[in-house]
């Protein structure tokens, strides 16, 4: 009983790590690139220069390592959880990434758009509820 | 626009190819049953022997770098939702290349994934 109980917390804990750092990582992403600014490669010198820009800014690394910290949290939680379980979390990541867009990078979202990650959430839901597995094995 | 376009292709079928293809990769090494520390090393050792891998590896890349792209010409909240679409792409290519039976379930939940990506770029400001 207890064991399953701490199964359950651990499992909830890695869910709610996924869904905050795998949105926070594509915001800071997001906000690193912007502060870079549009990338426009002519030639080879600019693209070194485009890339030393990229890796030298510490938005984007953070943003790096709070995907990687998504995707270590994944990893982990698929090692005991169903991955018909823990895939519909993902679904909330889409409204998330809204959310972080709008309050802190003051993105303008349209109501349209919101109704559109709302259907996307709906969706993702959706298939992550069907079965995972659908071919035959021995 | 037409960046914006090739940037967000590169991201749907460069990160889903790039998924396919670690899926394949996985699926001939088999299922993992032993999650110690060291046969998880075992299992990562085997996986970096199988071609595929690599070229998963390599596509994820060119995604990641695509991604950068797009988020330094568009919204995050614009970049993020659109890419879904790849679960559309996901579907079609684990059928075509991979075999796996799509379930009527599934199809609803990828359309419903269509719709609302029309959605976010009817909805561009």
């Amino acid at each position: 009983m207890k064991a399953s109980s701490s199964l359950r917390s651990k499992t909830y804990l890695l869910i709610l790590s996924m869904v905050t750092f795998g949105p926070l990582g594509n915001t800071l992403l997001g906000k690193g690139m912007k502060q870079i600014g549009t990338i426009s490669i002519r030639a080879l010198p600019d693209l070194v220069h485009m890339v030393s820009k990229v890796f030298t800014s510490g938005t984007i690394w953070l943003g790096m390592i709070s995907l990687l910290m998504f995707f270590i949290s994944y990893m982990l939680v698929l090692s005991w959880a169903d991955y018909s379980y823990v895939q519909p979390a993902s679904a909330f990541a889409y409204g998330i990434v809204a959310l972080w867009g709008r309050f802190l990078l003051h993105e303008t979202i349209t109501p349209t758009r919101w109704l559109g990650v709302l259907v996307i959430g709906a969706g993702v839901f959706v298939v992550g509820y069907t079965h995972p597995r659908t071919t035959e094995h021995d | 626009m037409l960046w914006e376009v090739v940037l967000l292709f590169l991201i749907v079928i460069a990160g889903t190819s790039g998924e396919l293809c670690m899926s394949r990769a996985m699926k001939t090494i088999g299922e993992v049953k032993d999650f110690r520390p060291m046969s998880l090393l075992r299992v990562i050792a085997r996986a970096m022997q199988v071609g595929w891998m690599w070229i998963g590896f390599l596509l994820m890349i060119v995604a990641f770098l695509a991604l950068l792209g797009a988020l330094s010409i568009e919204n995050v909240s614009f970049v993020v939702p659109v890419t879904a679409i790849s679960y559309a792409a996901g579907a079609l290519g684990g059928k075509i290349f991979l075999g796996e039976r799509v379930s009527s379930q599934r199809w609803a939940g990828v359309a419903l994934v269509c719709i609302g990506v029309t959605l976010v770029i009817i909805g561009r400001n």
